[in-house]
């Protein structure tokens, strides 16, 4: 329970119409998309500016009150979950693109724009802002930054840590700090938005972002390639790396997630076949038409039994729409999704995906396999229902098996959602003990009251 | 069910209670489950756009529908609230990855909620009194046509609205479509011609708001099909569709209606059923099949052929009887028309290319598309009534869009669409005219 003067005191400086005390209000603020338990906030509060968001932050810190901030709660870790209750601090009335700078090439976003809004004023002005998450057209990029979340365009233009030039942010104290410029160099102090991007919220409260914008690249051009071979298919992803070729994007979709899509979309995928590669190459037009002629090459050379290149952009939509709608068309099989993001060094694409099949296998649950196969990071998405609490152990047990897997590959656990809750108790085997307990050492000197989003990515004690 | 109506109910008797109530409320289980939360409702939904607010969302109402199922916390009026407070536009369902049946465990959420909670007294008055005796509907209407030339002025010509002649907390600010001077059944009480070479009968239903505020676009369909010679069965007394009902979670006036809709439609042969409202259509033929297993199987059988046989008028005219052609726009002449997409004819039914191809049958209008054509318009039924301020902010963005086209008209395929967006263009101003995509079509033949 929060004390009345307290509430009183937010109601005042939030206006009471931002302040949320009803219990069904606080259960909407209770999960978000991973599949994990809800835990109710015992509070709600949405500032709607700078001096109010500092505010808020500053009297948490005074009440001990646990502290979590939620953009659109599309977190597949468990970032937004409120584990140990206290407050949700709502961002999406910090909605305003505050500047886009065609001439020095940036932009300044308060953490409640969303994605794909600043993406699209962005493109407006013939700039280019890369980073595409799947959840772009409702995930803010307070949330992006917190979890420097990837997408589709990973292996060529990066990820959203790429794009932070600068932030300016409240510490568990409510005061400014500013890190970075709107400068393309910047020397001056310790990179603490390297520090904070990723961060999850444990660290401080975004309050402005400085993003880098690029030009817009000339022309694209999709393909895609029908594999009968899965491992054929991954020995192309691996070739097309190895022979310093960068393409935009290269997915993967194995025949399980095939399958899924046609049946849904009727798109006209070929569902015998074992996997698909789908290509985009883009830049300027002399370099596209390279790149492309060398990557079709590539995968008849290496054994693609067939071969199309989209003729306009019309089939390159086609082309994509397929890939977009994998999580769907998955989705729509079972109750319960769960979509990993263990992420292997690309040249191990091979091995983790046969590692896949055989986890699959068995513990005798249905997984389709999708994702970023260029950049390492695939998306094993298990099919389930939560409620079976046998098959649910199973599924628990292949994901730790995938976990281990892509870590002795010299992968990572997680190459866009996050540690959260959900993989915080696994982060020792990534990092090591040592590593953790540096990490809760900065935790506690930037947060001594452990408020900022406690038990997130390093787990419960603050000792140990 | 004894402690259900029990109203000294105290901490102790909250506990069945609850119970009961998870207990009618696991046949939505399976299908809550099948949301995977992943937020995605947030990018297609009206009510999120104005109010930010995770339980105006769907993901939000199946959480709290959730939350109750699973005895999370003890609040069903706080569920019921929220639940209610929703256009049921089914731009979510449309949307949504995981292909939750959305609009179906709202409705019977609302039916389970409404049954346990009782429902308010206005809306039984309305609902049961009024709305589920279509005879006492007709009548009401006639004397609030009587009050209606005391109360109110005309706002705006071109678009032929009315408002409060002085300050009315019922009216509000409010520029709405006046009931007729004469509805269509007075006009014109019962229809039964043949055949003739379309070689298609159809069952017309007129729906409410048409036959009271629009009475001429019952007439232009009329007219239509006796152009193209389709035979049209019009029985006298027919009322409502139910979804005001259903949509209140009233389910006894809900079955009542359906009831008495069956035994008129049985007294003749038809090919189709269509209708002119995206709403009566996408009611009898989505809705009513959800639902009629709760009156009887026999019920249940009579209703899956009804829908199976409902169109709507544009669907109907399109793909079944063919298009009469207009000839060649002339571009000097020809009146720009945008369209507005209903919610319950794209996002329900699925049909969009119809209406369109009706408008652009007709050489003297040119189809011009504004932002957003299937953006729900902001009315919701009852959702308007309760909701007003909300329901205009929604209504001012649609405005905003059919301004942005540049267009003099705007067509859209219902009448609810038609009241609300008559409103939002009439309070601003505007001269934009307001019609029906057959309407455009009839002023062809």
């Amino acid at each position: 329970m929060i004390n009345p003067a307290l509430l009183r005191e937010f109601q005042t400086v939030l206006g009471a119409e931002n302040v949320f005390t009803d219990q069904a209000d606080l259960l909407t603020y209770s999960y978000d998309a991973a599949v994990l338990a809800a835990v109710v906030p015992a509070l709600a509060l949405r500032p709607v500016d700078s001096e109010s968001l500092s505010r808020v932050v500053r009297l948490c810190n005074e009440n001990q009150l646990p502290l979590t901030v939620r953009g659109a709660g599309t977190n597949l870790s468990g970032g937004t979950i409120p584990i140990r209750g206290g407050v949700v601090l709502l961002t999406n009335a910090l909605d305003k693109i505050l500047e886009i700078n065609s001439e020095d090439m940036y932009a300044i976003v308060q953490p409640g724009v969303v994605t794909a809004k600043l993406a699209a004023a962005v493109e407006a002005k013939g700039l280019f802002y890369p980073p595409d998450p799947g959840s772009q057209a409702v995930s803010t990029l307070g949330g992006n930054v917190a979890e420097n979340a990837g997408g589709l365009r990973g292996l060529k233009y990066g990820v959203t840590r790429d794009y932070v030039m600068g932030l300016q942010f409240f510490n568990a104290e409510g005061e400014s700090i500013k890190t970075g410029s709107k400068t393309v160099k910047c020397a001056t102090g310790y990179n603490l938005a390297g520090l904070l991007v990723g961060s999850e919220g444990t660290l401080g409260v975004f309050n402005e972002i400085t993003l880098k914008l690029i030009p817009p690249p000339a022309r694209q051009k999709a393909m895609f390639a029908v594999f009968n071979d899965m491992d054929r298919a991954s020995e192309t992803v691996a070739a097309v790396i190895a022979h310093r070729i960068v393409p935009a994007t290269l997915e993967f979709m194995d025949n399980f997630t095939i399958r899924a899509v046609e049946d849904f979309s009727r798109a006209g995928l070929p569902v015998d076949a074992a996997a698909l590669l789908l290509i985009e190459v883009d830049g300027h037009p002399a370099q596209v038409e390279e790149d492309a002629g060398k990557v079709e090459y590539l995968c008849r050379k290496i054994g693609a039994d067939s071969i199309r290149v989209a003729k306009d952009a019309a089939e390159r939509d086609k082309v994509w729409a397929a890939r977009r709608s994998a999580l769907s068309a998955l989705a729509k099989l079972k109750p319960t999704v769960v979509l990993e993001d263990a992420t292997v060094p690309r040249s191990k694409i091979p091995e983790m995906v046969r590692a896949i099949q055989d986890i699959s296998k068995q513990c005798d649950i249905s997984i389709g396999t999708f994702g970023h196969a260029g950049d390492g990071n695939l998306h094993p998405t298990i099919l389930t229902d939560r409620r079976d609490k046998e098959e649910w152990e199973r599924v628990e047990a292949a994901i730790e098996t995938i976990f281990d897997k892509a870590l002795s590959l010299g992968g990572t656990l997680s190459g866009e959602h996050g540690t959260g809750i959900a993989k915080s108790c696994f982060l020792e085997k990534e990092t090591g003990l040592a590593t953790i307990r540096y990490s809760r050492r900065i935790k506690a000197a930037m947060d001594p009251n452990n408020i900022l989003n406690p038990e997130k990515i390093i787990g419960y004690s603050n000792t140990r | 069910m004894a402690v259900l109506n029990d109203k000294r109910l105290n901490e102790e008797d909250e506990m069945p209670k609850i119970k009961a109530l998870t207990k009618l409320m696991q046949e939505l289980e399976d299908q809550l489950v099948v949301c995977m939360r992943c937020g995605m409702c947030q990018a297609v939904c009206p009510l999120f756009r104005e109010t930010g607010l995770e339980a105006d969302v769907a993901r939000g109402k199946l959480a709290l529908l959730d939350g109750l199922l699973q005895e999370m916390f003890k609040d069903p009026q706080g569920v019921y609230d929220r639940l209610n407070k929703c256009l049921l536009c089914g731009s979510c369902a449309a949307n949504c990855p995981s292909g939750v049946s959305v609009l179906e465990i709202f409705i019977k959420a609302r039916a389970i909620l409404t049954g346990f909670m009782g429902l308010s007294p206005a809306r039984k008055l309305i609902l049961r009194g009024m709305l589920s005796r279509p005879e006492i509907f007709d009548r009401a209407a006639e004397w609030g046509l009587k009050f209606q030339k005391i109360f109110t002025r005309p706002a705006n010509e071109i678009i032929g609205t009315s408002c409060a002649r002085f300050v009315s907390p019922l009216l509000k600010d409010r520029h709405f479509m006046p009931l007729a001077t004469v509805p269509f059944h007075r006009q014109t009480a019962s229809l039964n011609t043949d055949k003739g070479r379309s070689g298609l009968k159809v069952f017309f239903f007129v729906g409410c708001l048409i036959d009271k505020i629009f009475p001429q676009l019952a007439q232009d369909v009329i007219d239509v099909l006796n152009y193209h010679e389709v035979g049209v069965f019009m029985p006298q007394k027919q009322g409502c569709c139910g979804i005001p009902a259903i949509s209140s979670g009233d389910l006894k006036t809900f079955n009542r209606l359906v009831r008495y809709h069956l035994e008129i439609f049985d007294a003749e042969k038809f090919d189709y059923m269509v209708t002119a409202c995206a709403t009566c259509t996408s009611t009898i033929k989505k809705i009513w099949p959800m639902m009629a297993d709760k009156i009887s199987d026999s019920i249940q059988t009579k209703v899956d052929e009804i829908a199976q046989k409902t169109l709507d008028i544009s669907q109907l005219l399109v793909s079944k009887v063919g298009l009469e052609k207009g000839g060649i726009e002339d571009s000097n002449t020809a009146v720009d028309v945008t369209f507005h997409d209903p919610c319950h004819l794209k996002k329900s039914l699925g049909v969009a290319a119809e209406p369109r191809a009706l408008i652009n049958a007709n050489p003297a209008y040119r189809l011009k598309e504004m932002p957003e054509a299937d953006w729900c318009c902001g009315l919701g039924g009852s959702f308007n009534l309760q909701h007003y301020k909300l329901s205009s902010n929604i209504g001012k963005l649609k405005r905003d869009y059919i301004k942005a086209s540049g267009c003099s008209v705007v067509a859209t395929g219902c009448p609810a669409c038609m009241l609300q967006i008559s409103d939002m263009m009439s309070r601003s101003a505007d001269k934009i005219v307001v019609k029906h995509p057959v309407e455009i079509y009839r002023e062809l033949l």
